[in-house]
């Protein structure tokens, strides 16, 4: 679709010129607490990104995508604490085993349907918490220290803080343009339309559940990647990013922002862990204030603020 | 006759205590307009639906273009070549009219397995939507998104989709159903026009409108077949007289 000049397309160009140029502000003003909390917010950005794939463009409401959060941090900090530091091993078996996990939940989860789906990927989700938790090699519940950082063999310094944002930045564009492009192929038509009307589908000639599952698989990758970014990120992994609460505040992300929409998972997670950061310095009670607002956006803007941003084009 | 292009031996559907399709056979011949009509509840759609593969029947065979379909899923026969129009409208209701039909072109075009290309740019499956669009009157409504369209649009672009995939048996589940006199004298024209280049089976309502269509007219009742022959003999039949044209009581003797 040509992209148009309306609210929600500014929105979104603003967004990406502040986030480009956030390390510049950074560094002229010295303060690097908004360096650090922008990365941490660009990497919940891409996850919740890749689940915006399957449940806004797929339908698929996964309530255990921190899973793989989880597990791209866990590949990273268990292969790094085995002595394998180097981020061409590491990385590209986060991807792998979280695409390999996606195909296991993704295969038997998705012969069902609606609350059943919901509650099995939360099952599932659960159960890698509980498999991190019982690793006592690798820190068991308190997690595991990532001591070092994946190391590119010199190409790019992930100790280095605006190196790293940039790298994480990369990542959050990179992925958000794949799924613009899957979005608009023929296989995201595919997985759109089942979503649409799944009987149709079948009707026409497609082996719907086929199409579904690559595209879990396809998102729980791009999550996996996430969870890479966060181990490094926070030097730290532990069961707790794969607690079904961090599940909630990715489907929170994705909801406020906006199901269906390219960035409104980017700007959800702008506005989630801001607000969240923002409130914790006032009251211990931050979910208060958040509780309600998600509330609201439920309520009356259907879209979330990508679709309110829509609409005040035609207003 | 020729050798039939549908042909479906001692099907059986039950639902609880319910026989929905009982003991059916029929037979629809190449290039004929074949309709099926019955009371309300006579298991028209279980039919059709058992036909697609959306609901698979007790026992029974069905077999397509010469081959046993029976157990295959909806999908599958729908790349054979068999296609269907829904009762009640089941169309991608946030998805503008074009792209409705260019999915149905894109679904027998090869695998969908394809992340790159914008889809909605690929312009063999875009003339393929259009031209079925333009087919059934929709031409100039192929941008906008289906629930804006009315109803009786919506049914055209029911008839739109089943076309786009190329089928060799057109399976309409009423395609009256809900339409004015005029949208009404609109589909049955259309539909003149599409017997001329597909086999058709039309299970419908609109008694005027079967018959000036149809060659072959098979007439369920209970799930059964009561009788089957070309339009004016069923006219004259004194059992589906009894049954279903006109004189309702005597329905009940078929209990």
């Amino acid at each position: 679709m040509k992209p148009k000049l309306n609210a929600s397309n500014a929105v979104a160009a603003l967004m990406c010129a502040a986030l480009i140029l956030l390390p510049v502000y950074s560094a002229a003003t010295g303060n690097i607490f908004i360096l650090t909390l922008f990365t941490r917010i660009v990497i919940f950005a891409l996850a919740a990104a890749s689940l915006n794939l399957i449940m806004g463009y797929g339908g698929m409401m996964s309530f255990g995508h921190a899973a793989y959060l989880g597990i791209g941090g866990y590949a990273v900090g268990i292969l790094a604490a085995e002595g394998i530091g180097s981020g061409f091993i590491q990385w590209p078996v986060a991807l792998v085993v979280s695409a390999l996990f996606a195909l296991l939940i993704g295969s038997l989860s998705l012969r069902t349907r609606g609350v059943y789906f919901i509650m099995i990927t939360l099952a599932f989700a659960q159960m890698a918490y509980y498999v991190a938790s019982a690793l006592s090699r690798y820190g068991g519940d308190d997690g595991l220290t990532v001591y070092k950082r994946s190391d590119f063999a010199g190409l790019i310094n992930l100790s280095d803080r605006t190196q790293f944002y940039y790298l994480c930045l990369g990542c959050l564009f990179g992925g958000l343009y794949l799924i613009w492009r899957i979005v608009n192929s023929r296989f995201g038509l595919v997985v759109q339309g089942v979503r649409s009307n799944e009987q149709r589908m079948q009707a026409i000639g497609f082996h719907a559940n086929r199409y579904r599952l690559v595209c879990f698989v396809i998102s729980g990758t791009i999550c996996g990647l996430a969870g890479a970014l966060l181990a490094n990120n926070t030097d730290f992994v532990s069961p707790a990013v794969m607690y079904w609460t961090r599940s909630g505040d990715l489907m929170v992300m994705v909801i406020l922002g906006g199901m269906g929409s390219l960035f409104g998972p980017v700007i959800g997670a702008i506005v989630y862990l801001l607000l969240e950061e923002l409130l914790s310095q006032f009251t211990e009670y931050s979910g208060l204030i958040l509780g309600p607002v998600l509330l609201l956006i439920v309520l009356f803007a259907r879209g979330g603020i990508m679709g309110l941003l829509g609409r005040m084009r035609r207003a | 006759m020729p050798d039939p292009l549908l042909r479906v031996d001692n099907l059986v559907r039950r639902y609880g205590g319910i026989t929905a399709t009982d003991n059916l056979s029929m037979e629809v011949v190449p290039g004929e307009l074949h309709a099926i009509i019955g009371p309300n509840g006579a298991g028209k759609t279980t039919l059709i639906s058992q036909l697609t593969g959306q609901v698979m029947p007790n026992s029974g065979t069905i077999r397509f273009a010469g081959r046993d379909v029976t157990g295959l899923p909806s999908y599958k026969r729908s790349r054979l070549g068999l296609a269907r129009s829904f009762q009640i409208t089941s169309l991608l209701k946030d998805f503008s009219a074009i792209d409705n039909v260019a999915l149905a072109a894109q679904a027998h075009d090869g695998h969908s397995f394809r992340f790159w290309g914008n889809a909605r740019k690929e312009r063999h499956l875009r003339d393929t939507a259009r031209s079925a669009l333009e087919r059934v009157g929709l031409g100039k409504r192929a941008d906008i998104v289906v629930s804006q369209l009315s109803h009786g649009e919506q049914r055209e672009l029911e008839l739109a989709v089943a076309l786009a995939t190329k089928p060799q048996l057109l399976l309409l589940d009423e395609p009256m159903a809900g339409l004015g006199v005029t949208e009404s004298a609109r589909m049955v024209a259309l539909l003149k026009e599409l017997r001329k280049e597909v086999t058709i089976v039309l299970v419908e309502h609109d008694m005027e409108a079967v018959f000036a269509l149809a060659d072959r007219i098979t007439v369920l009742v209970y799930g059964r077949v009561i009788a089957c022959d070309v339009p004016d003999a069923i006219r004259r039949d004194e059992e589906v007289r009894r049954a279903y044209l006109g004189e309702q009581h005597a329905v009940t003797r078929h209990d």
